[in-house]
């Protein structure tokens, strides 16, 4: 089917920026700003955007309910089915979406690793749309890199970021990679 | 990805389970309220129906409309369209000139989609070329069978009937041998020829010899126009011998699945009440052909992609 | 009419023994003279050092479409294809339409070959009325007629009726004419697309089977034994009708057999990609089938290698596969076919290749065609490098039609020169069409 895997190419690593403790606290501020912007956990919804998003979405939720006693619920989103640039991408393969119960009324805040274009937001708004109607929708994101190609802004940032365009930022989380760590590098071709 | 979708010898068994993981994410889209996905909009595809097929045509057309793509459906019947009007070049090259995407195609013709894709551009998606093969319905029965057993592999499949003349059979032995099922041909030799043995599968005439063996009971419809071809001496001994009735079907394990690709004929291959029994899955066959066809179209069209690169 | 010396070309001529370096002097449309080394004594001199003079071939086989299907081929553009393809004499099936059964419709065909004067053109007859299998066909006025048959079938169709394929073999003897069976059992090969085994299977097609063909090829033997009729097998293509024509002439029975450059060439792989112009009936085999029919061809089982040409339009066969008519087109490559497929792998001899080419069917026949060579035989020549290469190109080929599975194949051996009857029809490859009218 010529599925085959696409040529790897190297990723090499220029410096790290967030070390694990970063990442920890990074997320633990982010959970209190979420709290504290939502006034409390009522109606809140966490939902990470896959692949990264998802794990860090458990992370907050569960972050929260050790400070505030409250549990809140948390999903994932594969908004693959929703990116305006399927065909020019190709296809990939799809996860599950697993979205708590019911989006209708409540307070959705939606996490990624790494804000970017804002195109991968603008297809979870779709998505989240597509499966209820929602108060609200907020944003958080533990590194903002900055060249937004979409008026879209995050409502909770880990660390701003300023990039060139050519660089890569990569996110490195202990559920997938085995490790919590931000870099920045380069592809070598 | 691959371009056209014309055999099940195209797939590996990494591509089978790519399409039928791809399947299971879609399936849980038709169970919330908004059914639509925008993945495909903007895309064109085309049911080209050569032969009447309302099923399979509304299975696909409700696919494609799923990912938001514009539908086309052009029916034809093969016989008129050959005796006059535009021939099947014709038609294929009017249809690449509307600019569609892809063009889903059913024809009596066996190695008719085969043609169809090296006249145009567009992909092609074989649903059911004569007796040839019928990928799709092959597909979602492996999705169906999966939902069931986590493992095909090992799995004994019993495929009971017409094999000579019938393109799901040909489409799920090749299927099922590639997911390393053990799969038994049965039925009598003017339905089963020989040859059938080169796809690696076993041949048994006598159902009753693997009914306490099987996992799977595969009941092909029995053709009845083909009567008149002294293929066996009558429906009645065609069910006394190969039917699954109730009796039969108290003698296989308990949680064996009984399939059929429908329409079925009640009496002759498969007993009224053995169609109704909590061990038939035709009905989730139906259901599941949706959420494969999506997988199908999302896969073949959701890119053109050349090197298959992913989303970072 | 010119005279032609053909300087120093290796002469192939089976029918006198000889297979050596000398010059050939055409003149008033007879070899007047050979030797090592001729005087040119004011004859155009065409060197054809390299290449191998032979006599003219002889097609047993030829489909043409005219009658009924002009666009298709008329009798003038399968001659032109004919003399392409180093040929001096073709015998036109009869199922033109209206179907050749009568004096009137075979002494048309003649006289259009006459006209087109490119080649011989020897019509076959039907055996049965509109080639139904039911009733004779004018057989007695259509070997006293101007075109003289000799040979009659209802090829297309196998005859059906063995009491009736009987009973025109025991009149045939009449006239000693040969009765020449398409061997198909209609009942068994009915619906059939391609020749049913392994392939046919995987690939959803009916099938043939190899013995629709072995029992017609063995009741006509028997037949044949009973009634003392000559017969001829047309296009045998299965290891099983090999075998029992090698056993029947064994025994003395008068059976001659053809094969076809596509049946000794290609197998049943070929539908694979369900390309309607590798459709044939009979159809292409097994490897099994292919190589038995090569082993038949050499060791002199079959006497004849005959193309089945077989035009149709490209309307007709750019369909549907089971939509689409069998038949190929074949008079311009058999024989580079046969000398790429059987001669340069060894498998038979050049002269071999000439005796089936041309001796062994116009012997069938009774053409003059096959040669001797010598002093005072008529002058049906081909010339022809062995080793020149070319590319099938459906553009350059002379037949209206273009339906062969074999574009785009490259081939070796090489039509120079034809002459028919001391004519020259084709000079350097190029058809002299204009020039003979
Ligand atoms: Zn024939």
């Amino acid at each position: 089917m010529g599925n085959a895997p696409a040529q790897k190419r190297e990723f090499v690593v220029k410096s790290r920026l967030l070390e694990p403790d970063d990442v920890r606290r990074a997320l633990v501020r982010i959970s209190h700003e979420i709290v504290e912007r939502n006034k409390g956990t009522d109606d809140l919804v966490i939902v990470g955007i896959r692949t990264r998003g998802a794990p860090l979405a458990d992370r907050i939720a569960a972050s929260i309910a050790d400070f505030e006693g409250a549990d809140v619920p948390s999903g994932a989103l594969d908004v693959t089915l929703y990116r305006d640039d399927v065909a020019l991408r190709g296809p990939r393969n799809l996860e599950a979406t697993t979205v708590p119960a019911d989006l209708d009324g409540r307070n959705v805040v939606l996490v990624d690793d790494v804000l970017y274009t804002g195109r991968t937001i603008r297809a979870a708004f779709d998505a989240v749309l597509d499966l209820g109607r929602p108060r609200a929708i907020r944003l958080a994101v533990l590194v903002d890199r900055g060249h937004r190609e979409l008026p879209i802004r995050a409502d909770h940032v880990g660390k701003n970021l300023p990039t060139a365009a050519s660089e890569i930022v990569k996110v490195h989380l202990q559920e997938i990679d085995g490790e919590d760590a931000v870099l920045i590098g380069e592809y070598r071709p | 990805m691959m371009k056209h979708l014309l055999s099940m010898d195209q797939l590996s068994s990494a591509d089978i389970v790519t399409i039928l993981d791809t399947a299971e994410s879609l399936r849980s889209v038709t169970d919330r309220p908004i059914k639509k996905l925008p993945t495909l909009r903007g895309r064109t595809v085309c049911n080209l129906f050569y032969e009447a097929s309302t099923r399979t045509r509304i299975s696909f057309e409700l696919a494609a409309k799923r990912l938001s793509a514009d539908v086309i459906n052009f029916s034809a019947d093969s016989k008129s369209s050959v005796a006059k009007g535009e021939s099947f070049k014709d038609t294929a090259w009017t249809l690449e000139a509307m600019g569609v995407d892809a063009i889903i195609v059913r024809h009596g013709s066996s190695g008719a989609p085969h043609q169809l894709s090296q006249w145009v551009k567009a992909s092609v998606l074989n649903a059911g070329d004569g007796q040839h093969e019928h990928p799709t319905q092959a597909l979602l029965d492996l999705y169906s069978m999966r939902e069931h057993f986590k493992d095909l592999e090992g799995l004994k499949v019993a495929i009971v009937g017409d094999v000579l003349h019938s393109r799901v059979a040909r489409s799920n032995v090749k299927g099922l041998v590639t997911m390393g099922a053990d799969v038994i041909l049965i039925g009598p030799p003017t339905l089963i020829p020989p040859q059938a043995a080169t796809w690696g599968a076993r041949i048994g005439y006598d159902l009753d010899e693997v009914l306490e063996e099987i996992d799977v009971c595969y009941l092909l419809r029995v053709q009845k126009e083909r009567q008149s071809e002294q293929l066996f001496p009558s429906l009645r001994e065609y069910a006394a011998l190969w039917g699954l009735d109730s009796r039969r079907l108290a003698r296989m394990k308990p949680e064996v699945l009984v399939m059929h690709p429908g329409p079925m004929n009640r009496g002759v291959e498969i007993g009224a009440d053995v169609s109704e029994s909590p061990r038939s899955i035709i009905l989730d066959q139906v259901a599941n052909g949706l959420a494969v066809r999506m997988s199908l179209l999302y896969l073949m069209l959701g890119g053109r992609s050349e090197d298959g690169e992913v989303f970072e | 009419m010119s005279r032609y010396l053909l300087r120093g070309g290796r002469v192939i001529d089976p029918a006198s023994g000889v297979d050596e370096r000398r010059d050939l002097l055409i003149e008033e449309g007879v070899v007047a003279s050979t030797g090592a080394t001729l005087d040119e004594a004011g004859a155009e001199v065409i060197d054809v050092a390299g290449a191998v003079v032979a006599p003219g071939l002889v097609d047993l086989h030829t489909h043409v479409r005219e009658p009924g299907r002009e666009d298709e081929e008329t009798i003038a553009s399968a001659s032109a294809a004919a003399a392409a393809g180093g040929y001096t004499a073709i015998c036109t099936m009869p199922n033109t339409d209206p179907i050749a059964d009568s004096a009137a419709i075979v002494e048309k065909v003649w006289a259009l070959g006459r006209e087109a004067g490119l080649v011989e053109v020897v019509a076959a007859g039907a055996l049965s009325k509109g080639q139904r299998g039911e009733k004779m066909a004018d057989i007695g006025e259509m070997v006293r007629s101007v075109a003289r048959v000799r040979l009659f079938t209802d090829d297309g169709h196998g005859v059906q009726n063995s009491l009736f394929a009987r009973r025109v073999m025991e009149y045939l003897v009449t006239f000693d004419a040969i009765y020449a069976e398409h061997c198909e059992d209609e009942a068994l090969a009915a619906g059939g697309m391609m020749h049913e085994g392994e392939r046919s299977m995987a690939l959803g097609m009916r099938g043939i089977p190899s013995e629709a063909e072995e029992l017609m090829a063995a009741r006509d033997i028997a037949l044949a034994k009973l009634t003392g009729c000559r017969l001829h097998l047309l296009h045998i293509s299965t290891a099983g009708t090999a075998e029992i024509v090698r056993r029947a002439r064994a025994e003395g029975v008068r059976v001659t057999a053809e094969a076809t450059p596509h049946h000794f060439s290609l197998t049943d792989a070929e539908l694979e990609s369900y390309d309607p112009n590798a459709k044939v009936n009979p159809p292409l085999r097994t490897e099994e089938d292919r190589a038995a029919i090569v082993g038949a061809l050499a060791d002199g089982t079959i006497d004849a290698i005959a193309t089945d040409h077989a035009p149709h339009a490209l309307e007709e066969k750019d369909v549907e596969f089971q939509y689409a008519p069998p038949g190929m087109v074949g008079l311009e490559t058999s024989l580079a076919l046969t000398l790429t497929e059987l001669v340069h792998p060894g498998h038979i001899s050049l002269t071999r290749a000439i005796e089936l080419l041309s001796v062994g069917p116009s012997r069938i026949l009774g053409l003059p065609q096959g040669g001797p060579l010598t002093s005072g035989d008529p002058a049906h020549v081909v010339v022809f490098d062995p080793d020149g290469e070319w590319t099938v190109d459906p553009a350059r080929l002379r037949s209206l039609c273009k339906n062969t599975p074999f574009v785009g194949r490259k081939l070796r051996g090489r039509v120079l020169h034809t002459f028919f009857a001391g004519r020259l029809t084709v000079r350097d490859g190029v058809v002299l069409a204009g020039e003979l009218v």
